[in-house]
């Protein structure tokens, strides 16, 4: 698809003078212009992945997406199917149903070794799939792994499950590129590949701002080309609550910036699930309580706590109030509701960031305090709350997310609680890491993944260079590592910029979550292979933005 | 200017943000007595009394007296923008829909235009009069100003007055605003070299431009990396050093509706063909221009700024400025003059002999002031003036009176203004808005706070700032995040330009600057949030 390697760096214009600057950047990628074969172009990278020059052309008109024979599942698959209509038009996002295939150029055959001329085109990817279920959810035991094998004009990709399936199907169509004259091709290739970590996800914030529907689903699409599998959506906080829900309709009627503009419907909602099972991402949403709760009060008289100045009712509110029935009668309503609507088995509570001066203000709560015997140590009381929280929760079969306060808080949680770290710098956050895993927990990383906050330069690298296994531990320890999440923070970030600033960024944090490690060490290949990524992402009309100086063949044409 | 800044990469180490949503000085929200008006005029009179405007019968028309007529089409181009921006996004509302109760209409904006010369043909200078003065009343509002300029940000003005109320219903205040610029020049400079634009992109930021009164575009169009300029007299230029010689160049016709764009606008187009250094790119298409670099007593194959020693270079650039001031028709050229890396011209023995000859002995820089003097005397002959960046002032070459000298280092800034107007040289301020560097957070006020006179000098040498720039180089900029990264952030310059010195209250500016920035979202610029909130219209656009 791209003219060389090097489309997005200015190599072929820099000096000797210039690239001195350039490699102050640490932008010595731009030095490494050996010549790749284009199937290394992939991100994230394959576990293993060889490759040939012998190639294969492809054919708009005659190629064909194929159900193997034995495959369990067939047309009708509506993952697949969907799939390989989706795929198509990626694979050959140029076509526009012009000029027919000319194979076998062999005029022009100037290889010496006569493969690249006249193979016979490559006419159909032929998929199987072991086990059936195209109408199920990914879960976090999906199988994802698939195995691709492109040779003898043969095409075959093998998964267990269509989870798999649809990751290799991506993978499939960033190793097709076109020549300078326009002719798809493929080469001779074979991948065996699975992920690393099963939890890869990616946080939006639709509170601080909406975030209107279509952003989301661009935001899956960008997800898979990554393949991430975990949408985290911190659907409510503090600012707004767009979430509709039927049974508490006043939550967004008043808690929503605009009960019509600016609120997300039932059916906004399914067809946002459903438009993330289809690319084999889970949707995780975030009802974070018992802090960030500030929107939830406004629909909901009674809710959060009262504050107090002195003796008498300040007027202002603080957490949801944990000393109180209809509290738990409220939420066992609520997360009753959210666990039909979300299918995923895991919901995310929150439970960070509990600011306790409203709490300590309240002479109610004060009184309760004493009651239950937790003197002046308020973390108690938050530990109350969540507790009876998750206890509504593991009643509705589902598993519990939190973050990390939770933890390290001590509150009495079922063993197979997920604990998010999200606090500090390297040190603390293995720190945490090690405390966590050694308590037992699964953990998902966050805390070197803010992508909201924003630096001058290749911020990427920092993403990248993080190991989530480089924390003090045993290996069992580390078997409880999930994986991760890109965090996108709403406070600076809404439809007007949230793209650009998350792509091609969080494209770091999907190659270290799916990619070994040990091959994705050397940020000079992962600046080639992203910054080609980053403009098959403008192709496929993702506003990605650049990495660095240089430019796309197809450049983003939209205002 | 660029590749100094690129040192800051490394400093620029990932923060610990120790809490997760960590609240930082944020302005408290307050509702502006000015409304929605960015950036703030001079002297504005807001009563409380409401007018409402008809979408149906609402007009913008030329006023009986006005010097300009129909004819004038800059004027019935504008009318037609700011009628769209005024209703256009609106619902169309139900022509038979009662007004409700008896309320009192504005139906027509009258713009007079008083200068005998209107200037409707004309294309907008350092010295265009932008002044205007409005007059709200019912039914008829009066925009009187003496040229078009003025007319223009008088009609922004007045769009910025309009107002909805919850019904829908557009409504608009009795007002006075006098108004006029406090500096003349007021530029955005976007980079099309480290990253090709394309030409929507830069006529979107036209029009951004044009609702923050702007009236300056510095297209800094050629660099290093790529020479998207298709010149006709050396169409190789462009096609060995863009980055595609079709798809990633400016052809005249494109130059030429950018120019006309922003003139109807009032927006002068300052084109920048820096010189001597930062032309890697011109030497694919003009082979011999730059200075081949030694290794030893070989040439490495590599080379370094405009070779400054051959008659064909002064040749070279007599015949390509002569096309570049009469395809920009600006009476300004960017000539550049900053960054010269002097390691090239110091290895190359002919360079060397050169040196000996004009006894400059080993001092480079009287090589580079050599050089840019013979560039100088070639663009002064085109009837041109020019701008330059900083170094070439700080070098001593000697400049035209007229020189426009570019500030664009931040250290000792106030020291390099107060040496600039000393010798008498008119001067833009750029160092403190260098947009492209981002950081988390509301940096548009770090902008805003900057006060462009606050170095020592007299009066008559704080008359020779002539305004300022706001920079968005393009090493991490292209089509995909130019727009949202400069908006609203440039807005907070666009103040500081246009407004009075005493406009510095950042709660006041935070609450009109978020609802200025929401209108341009609904006039379809993607501008970024400042903080957390909503638009009543979101983007809509991906």
């Amino acid at each position: 698809m791209l003219k060389n390697r090097a489309a997005s760096c200015n190599a072929p214009l820099v000096s000797e003078s210039f690239l001195g600057d350039v490699l102050q950047l640490s932008c010595a990628a731009l030095l490494l212009l050996a010549i790749v074969p284009p199937a290394q172009g992939v991100w994230p990278l394959p576990q293993s992945l060889s490759s040939s020059a012998e190639r294969y052309p492809l054919s708009p008109r005659e190629f064909n997406f194929l159900y193997g024979k034995g495959s369990a599942v067939q047309p009708g698959c509506t993952v697949l199917d969907t799939a390989f209509k989706r795929y198509f038009r990626i694979t050959f996002s140029g076509y526009s149903g012009g000029k027919p295939l000319t194979v076998n150029k062999q005029p022009g055959c100037v290889s010496p070794d006569g493969l690249w001329c006249g193979s016979a085109p490559l006419a159909a990817l032929v998929v199987n799939v072991h086990k059936g279920g195209c109408d199920g959810f990914p879960d976090l035991n999906s199988r994802e792994d698939y195995k691709l094998s492109i040779a003898d004009g043969l095409g075959s990709l093998s998964a267990v499950s269509v989870w798999g399936a649809l990751r290799g199907l991506e993978t499939f169509s960033q190793l097709v590129y076109q020549d300078q004259e326009g002719t798809y091709y493929i080469n001779k290739t074979d991948v065996v590949d699975f992920p690393r970590f099963p939890h890869r996800g990616l946080l939006l914030d639709t509170s601080r701002h909406y975030l209107p529907v279509r952003s989301i689903l661009e935001t899956l699409d960008a997800m898979a080309y990554n393949k991430f599998n975990v949408f985290h959506w911190h659907i409510v906080d503090d600012p707004s609550f767009p979430y509709q829900s039927p049974t508490f309709p006043n939550l967004s009627s008043m808690g929503a910036f605009h009960p019509q503009t600016h609120i997300y419907t039932m059916s906004d909602v399914k067809q946002v699930i459903e438009h993330a099972r289809l690319w084999g991402i889970r949707v995780i949403p975030e009802f974070d309580t018992p802090g960030h709760t500030q929107s939830w009060g406004k629909g909901q008289p009674g809710l959060l706590t009262a504050c107090y100045k002195g003796s008498v009712p300040s007027g202002t509110f603080g957490p949801v109030n944990p000393m109180l029935n209809t509290s738990y009668q409220f939420m066992s309503m609520l997360f009753n509701e959210i666990s039909s609507v979300f299918p995923d088995s895991y919901l995310h509570l929150g439970g960070d960031e509990v600011n306790f001066a409203c709490w300590k203000s309240n002479p109610d709560i004060q009184q309760f305090m004493k009651k239950m015997g937790f003197g002046t140590d308020y973390r108690k009381l938050e530990s109350f709350y969540i507790e009876n929280l998750v206890r509504i929760v593991t009643a509705l079969n589902k598993n519990s997310l939190v973050w990390q306060e939770v933890f390290d808080n001590a509150v009495k949680v079922p063993a197979d609680t997920v604990v998010h770290v999200w606090k500090g710098n390297k040190e603390q956050y293995s720190q945490e890491m090690s405390s966590v895993t050694a308590g037992g927990f699964k953990v998902l990383l966050s805390a070197p993944w803010y992508l909201n906050v924003i630096n001058y330069g290749q911020d990427w690298m920092e993403a990248y260079k993080v190991e989530p296994l480089g924390f003090n531990g045993t290996a069992e320890q580390k078997k409880l590592v999930m994986g991760g999440e890109a965090c996108m923070w709403g406070e600076y970030v809404d439809a007007t910029n949230l793209t650009p600033r998350l792509w091609p960024r969080a494209g770091a944090v999907g190659e270290r979550l799916w990619s070994d490690e040990a091959q994705t060490s050397n940020l000079d290949t992962a600046y080639d292979r992203l910054a080609e990524f980053r403009c098959r992402l403008l192709r496929r009309g993702i506003r990605a933005q650049p990495l660095f100086v240089g430019y796309c063949d197809h450049e983003y044409e939209r205002i | 200017m660029a590749l100094i800044k690129l040192a800051v990469l490394f400093l620029a180490a990932s923060v610990c943000l120790c809490s997760k949503h960590k609240s930082e000085k944020v302005p408290k929200l307050v509702n502006s007595q000015y409304g929605s008006l960015w950036p703030l005029p001079q002297s504005a009179q807001i009563s409380v009394t409401a007018f409402q405007l008809s979408r149906s019968s609402f007009q913008i028309v030329h006023a009986p007296k006005s010097s300009a007529g129909s004819r004038c089409y800059l004027l019935g181009e504008a009318f037609r923008r700011y009628f769209e921006y005024t209703f256009g996004y609106s619902k169309r509302l139900n022509k038979d829909r009662k007004q409700s109760g008896a309320g009192a209409q504005v139906s027509e904006l009258q713009v007079l235009i008083t200068s005998s010369e209107p200037q409707c043909d004309g294309f907008p200078s350092v010295s265009s009069d932008e002044s205007y003065q409005l007059t709200v009343d019912q039914p008829t509002a009066v925009l009187t100003a003496p040229e078009v300029w003025g007319a223009l940000r008088g009609l922004e003005t007045f769009s910025q007055l309009v107002y909805k109320d919850e019904y829908g219903t557009l409504h608009i205040n009795k007002s006075e605003i006098k108004d006029f610029p406090r500096f003349n020049h007021r530029g955005i400079l976007l980079d099309s070299s480290r990253h090709f634009l394309p030409l929507k992109v830069i006529l979107a930021n036209l029009d951004a431009m044009a609702m923050n009164k702007y009236n300056v575009f510095h297209w800094h169009i050629v660099d290093d990396q790529s020479f998207p300029y298709q010149s006709s007299l050396f169409p190789e230029l462009s096609k060995e050093g863009s980055y595609h010689p079709y798809t990633h160049v400016y052809s005249p016709a494109d130059v030429k509706m950018v120019i006309e764009y922003a003139r109807i606008r009032g927006i002068r187009v300052i084109s920048e063909f820096d010189t001597p250094g930062h032309t890697q790119s011109w030497g694919l298409g003009q082979k011999g221009l730059l200075t081949p670099c030694y290794s030893g007593e070989k040439p490495s194959g590599t080379f370094g700024p405009v070779n400054p020693i051959l008659n064909s270079t002064y040749n070279f650039m007599t015949q390509f400025f002569k096309e570049v001031s009469s395809v920009f028709p600006d009476a300004y050229i960017h000539l550049g003059g900053d960054e010269v890396d002097f390691s090239c011209w110091k290895s190359n023995p002919d360079i060397q002999k050169f040196m000996e000859q004009q006894g400059f002995g080993t001092d480079y820089s009287k090589l580079e002031s050599y050089y840019i003097q013979r560039i100088l005397d070639i663009v002064t002959g085109t009837k041109k003036g020019y701008m330059i960046w900083q170094e070439v002032f700080d070098n001593g070459v000697k400049l035209k009176p007229d020189t426009v000298v570019e500030v664009w280092m931040g250290n000792a800034l106030e020291e390099e203004l107060h040496n600039v107007t000393s010798a008498g040289y008119t001067t833009i301020l750029s160092a403190p808005w260098y947009l492209d560097y981002i950081s988390y957070g509301q940096d548009w006020q770090k902008y805003y706070k900057v006060e462009p006179l606050s170095f020592k000098g007299t009066d008559a040498q704080k008359k020779l700032v002539i305004g300022g720039e706001a920079c968005l180089w393009g090493e991490f900029v292209d089509a995909t995040n130019l727009t949202p990264r400069l908006w609203p952030r440039a807005s907070a310059v666009a103040e500081r330009l246009w407004s009075h010195k005493d406009v510095r209250d950042t709660d006041d500016a935070y609450s009109r600057l978020s609802q200025h920035r929401c209108r341009m979202v609904q006039r379809g610029i993607p501008a970024e949030p400042l903080f957390v909130g909503h638009c009543d219209y979101e983007y809509r656009g991906l």
